[in-house]
């Protein structure tokens, strides 16, 4: 099976082992990631300005690009972008803003377009995923999913208060989820930049929360949460020096890890 | 209360906030449940819920808080508000108020350049440019 799929900026930078891992696992399990043709920056934020259209075109523009390039679903890794696009996408459902955004783009007509999150591909592929296994994980981890595959409510890609599709996920690949109560809240996300000791402390509760709770790992798919948690801890370790730092994956590289029975991480491994 | 009130007609900011948020923030009761679900509430000068009644009774103080500046808009107030209203519309609108009159919150020369061009990931750049900057 072919899927479209939209990589976004991070994961050509950043989050390079997130893609790379992604599209060896999803074929592992016979779905094959084609990267569109062309795409642009979703614009990473959503605008929760009623008026401000602007902010919605590059969303929008990717979505009629989707659509022209033959597709009527898009796959979307990078939870950030997910929320962007899939707000976008609700936004136009309304075809009042519809006619609103087109004003500032002169391409074809939205005929609508399905646009899923990775993780969600993976809802009914529990017992492909668990086959394709050679070396099942034999580790705990905590599912991590931060706030954007889970809010509003409108881009929900599992229950928002309660989710349990990473965890589903890790038991097929073999390992032990861990029940914990902070793996829907927020790392502090773009704080990074203006307030980087408020996103430091929230990475202290968090790893400790997963600790407390039994986890030797977080599991994400988030680039910035990622980036977020895998960074403050070396802060949060110089000024609680006890403090033990805790590796982090995509939870592509958790598949590919059970699926190929070795975990080549490569350089951007984590202490693991 | 002890300190001002201003009558919902003459309340400029409130009219302003509901303007650009398209939220109703008139229909806040002040249970607090937005406060409590927070995970920046402990950081904030004013919290959400202290948010809310500032902009209904109309006081101005909250557009200098810290607080509309942290809240990174991650919807925990939203999905669990009881009168359905989206919180975090409210903090960008009051986020917006400032940043139309070209007031940026970040100043990107502040940041070292190593830091943009190698270790922030794109997303967090972009992100808090979009977030704080008009």
């Amino acid at each position: 099976m072919e899927v479209a799929y939209y990589p976004g900026c991070t994961l050509k930078t950043h989050a390079k082992e997130f893609e790379k891992a992604a599209l060896k696992a999803y074929r592992a399990i016979g779905i094959e990631l084609k990267e569109l043709d062309k795409w642009y920056c979703c614009g990473t934020v959503y605008s929760l300005a009623k008026d401000n259209i602007m902010y919605k075109v590059a969303s929008v523009r990717n979505i009629l690009n989707a659509q022209k390039e033959g597709f009527d679903c898009l796959i979307v890794l990078c939870s950030m972008c997910y929320n962007t696009l899939k707000q976008a996408q609700e936004f136009i459902k309304d075809e009042s803003n519809l006619a609103r955004i087109k004003a500032f783009m002169d391409e074809e007509e939205y005929k609508g377009i399905e646009i899923l999150h990775g993780l969600e591909l993976l809802k009914d592929k529990m017992e492909e995923i668990k086959k394709a296994v050679k070396k099942p994980l034999n580790r705990k981890y905590a599912a991590y999913y931060g706030c954007t595959l889970l809010r509003p409510k409108s881009v929900a890609i599992d229950s928002y208060e309660k989710p349990s599709i990473m965890e589903r996920l890790i038991e097929a690949l073999g390992g032990i989820a861990v029940e914990w109560p902070l793996k829907n809240e927020c790392c502090g996300s773009y704080n990074i930049i203006t307030n980087k000791e408020i996103v430091v402390e929230r990475v202290r509760h968090i790893i400790e929360n997963a600790r407390q709770r039994g986890a030797e790992a977080i599991v994400t798919s988030c680039p910035l949460c990622y980036f977020n948690l895998k960074e403050c801890q070396k802060d949060v370790k110089r000024i609680y020096p006890g403090f033990e730092e805790m590796p982090l994956y995509y939870y592509t590289e958790l598949m590919n890890e059970a699926f190929n029975g070795k975990f080549d991480k490569g350089e951007n491994n984590n202490g693991s | 209360m002890s300190y001002y009130h201003i009558e919902e007609e003459e309340n400029e900011l409130l009219a302003k906030v509901e303007e650009i948020s398209g939220e109703i923030v008139t229909l806040c009761e002040q249970c607090g449940i937005c406060t409590t679900s927070c995970p920046m509430a402990d950081e904030m000068d004013f919290t959400p819920a202290g948010i809310m009644h500032a902009v209904k009774i109309g006081d101005k103080a909250v557009l200098d808080s810290k607080a509309i500046w942290i809240c990174a808009s991650c919807f925990t107030c939203t999905v669990r508000c009881p009168r359905g209203i989206d919180l975090a519309k409210v903090t960008e609108a009051l986020r917006q108020i400032h940043l139309r009159k070209n007031k940026d919150h970040i100043n990107l020369e502040e940041v070292k350049e190593e830091e943009l061009e190698e270790d922030l990931p794109p997303i967090a750049i972009v992100s808090a440019l979009r977030k704080f900057t008009g």
